[in-house]
């Protein structure tokens, strides 16, 4: 194990974090406090609580992985696709360096950054609304699975992707619209007839719902498929991730 | 004589697209010597070099880096390599001094902030070890990518046309310091459009062409053997034909009856030299107003090579 390559990755990756800190860490602030004063402040006012808790701290699981979600993915699709842009991968390929030491660094700084944005995310909803987090150790571990599988996907992405375009298609075209539609804002229950059916084909639902039972111990869906579906799905990516390494998809040529 | 530090056996690399960009390449490269691979472009140099670094699946063969297989013990066989690629490939915002830092990281050695400042001292880089990539001139970017590739200590050394983009002075500095490299033990693989380049600081040459290596041989061998000399004798009168008493003689003659064109193998040229014709033109009473010699570069060989197998 090259564990000297794991701690450079890792700290290359988190040094460009820091670099663009303000933009970092600022932008989730603001969107969250925007999310806040739309959501909780207007529609807040109408909806007082849902299954028993306000709702402004309803919303904040949602709100945490609405930008947990988009922040792992585009960190680690940013960071393993920007060396093949430049075609600084070249010293990644030539070092001695396998999968498990690359998902460490690239993927585990990607997952690092999310979860700061998620406490930043945190820090700022105590602002607006109170709340009483009920199985914190729960919330770490989902939030953990969530991060980590969505930064694989990222780094799939980015080993995809041939063009910045690319990059960008998944995250806003579908990770962001189903993660809408997951129950960020509302609860499946709320949903009229077909639609509080349908919606359950959204994986983002089971997401939703892992955070928010860790959160306030309500869910719209059985917690052990929620977790079920989480671990599957980071099961899933790492088979790719390995995969991607073991043959060199576009990687190698 | 010790064994190779890198041994190459029947390798091949054909491309999904069915190009075939090496055909079963056999190699050895000794240890601390400067092997220069010359090839026009697409002869499979670069592709030559990405499969012995990893950049590059190979189809078939093997390779052997100090006795370690390449594909099996490929983390011990790739710690050794440093490469410095032919694009100027870096990250444009990050210092000098944390890339280079990164890049001994990445070849598994820890974190030695005196081991960066001796590379970068040795490459004239320290004084701009906190200045961002973007900053530095093409011929600085160039040294900072030689400087990555010695962040590990590699025993070999592969440079991909070291000298590109570089000007003539920057060329002279980097040749002083590749030499410099080899001295402190470093086999050094370095492939190059200046020809000047490998007949300066190359120990053997190596030439591939299509995918297939053609010629691996010492570079004083080489010219020896390949290389010619040849002399221009200008008559002070002009004469009909070549006299009967050097028909012997490798002489052309011009069509004016001026000029005499003396060629002759540079091993030849070594061993006797032009007295033989000057004693002979003067004992046949052919007045000459001058003689001008042209020994052929590493360039002429080159080039009758490459074309001669067009």
């Amino acid at each position: 194990m090259n564990l000297h390559a794991i701690r450079a990755i890792y700290g290359f990756e988190m040094a460009r974090f820091r670099r663009t800190m303000f933009q970092s860490l600022f932008t989730p602030v603001l969107t969250t406090s925007l999310y806040f004063v739309v959501f909780g402040a207007a529609m807040g006012g109408r909806l007082h609580e849902v299954q028993g808790v306000p709702y402004g701290a309803f919303i904040i699981p949602g709100l945490m992985l609405l930008t947990v979600l988009s922040e792992s993915i585009a960190n680690a699709s940013f960071g393993i696709y920007l060396p093949r842009f430049t075609g600084t991968i070249y010293e990644l390929l030539s070092a001695p360096i396998g999968t498990i030491e690359a998902l460490a660094g690239y993927v585990g700084a990607a997952a690092s950054k999310s979860l700061i944005l998620a406490l930043v995310i945190l820090a700022t909803a105590r602002c607006f609304v109170p709340y009483h987090i009920v199985h914190p150790l729960w919330a770490i571990v989902f939030l953990l699975l969530i991060t980590v599988s969505f930064s694989l996907f990222g780094f799939i992405l980015g080993c995809f992707a041939d063009g910045f375009e690319k990059l960008q298609i998944v995250p806003l075209m579908i990770v962001t619209p189903l993660t809408f539609l997951g129950g960020t804002f509302y609860s499946v229950d709320m949903l009229p007839k077909p639609w509080s059916t349908i919606t359950l084909f959204n994986p983002i639902v089971y997401l939703v719902n892992g955070l928010r039972w860790a959160f306030y111990g309500i869910a719209d869906v059985n917690i052990a498929i929620a977790a079920g579906i989480i671990c599957l799905f980071l099961v899933g990516c790492a088979g790719i991730v390995t995969y991607i390494f073991t043959t060199g998809w576009r990687l190698r040529t | 004589m010790s064994a190779p530090i890198l041994a190459i056996t029947g390798l091949t690399k054909t491309y999904e697209s069915g190009h075939q960009a090496l055909k079963g390449i056999d190699l050895e490269i000794r240890r601390g010597e400067i092997f220069a691979l010359l090839g026009p472009n697409g002869a499979g140099k670069t592709t030559l070099i990405g499969a012995v670094c990893g950049l590059v699946r190979p189809t078939g063969g093997t390779i052997r880096v100090n006795g370690l297989d390449a594909a099996r013990d490929w983390r011990s066989a790739r710690a050794r390599i440093g490469l410095v690629p032919q694009e100027l490939s870096t990250d444009m915002f990050e210092t000098v001094a944390n890339t280079v830092a990164f890049s001994r990281g990445l070849f598994g050695k820890p974190r030695d902030d005196a081991a960066v400042e001796r590379v970068l001292r040795a490459l004239s880089l320290w004084e701009k070890r906190g200045a961002k990539i973007m900053q530095l001139s093409g011929g600085m970017k160039r040294r900072v990518l030689i400087a990555k590739a010695l962040a590990h200590d590699p025993e070999l050394l592969f440079l991909d046309e070291p000298s590109a983009g570089v000007d003539v002075e920057l060329r002279r500095e980097m040749w002083a310091m590749i030499l410099k490299l080899r001295d402190q033990g470093v086999t050094i693989i370095l492939t190059t459009h200046y020809i000047e380049e490998a007949e300066e600081m190359a120990d053997r040459i190596g030439v591939i062409d299509k995918g297939k290596l053609i010629l691996v041989e010492p570079k004083a061998d080489l010219l020896g053997r390949l290389g010619k000399t040849e002399a221009t004798i200008t008559l002070a009168k002009p004469i009909e034909a070549i006299p009967a008493q050097f028909a012997d003689w490798p002489l052309a003659i011009s069509d004016d009856g001026l000029t005499l064109t003396y060629t002759i193998t540079a091993a030849e040229a070594e061993q006797r030299g032009l007295a033989p014709l000057v004693k002979a033109l003067d004992a046949a009473g052919m007045d000459f107003k001058a003689l001008d010699t042209h020994r052929s570069s590493l360039e002429d060989i080159f080039v009758d090579l490459v074309e001669g197998r067009a």
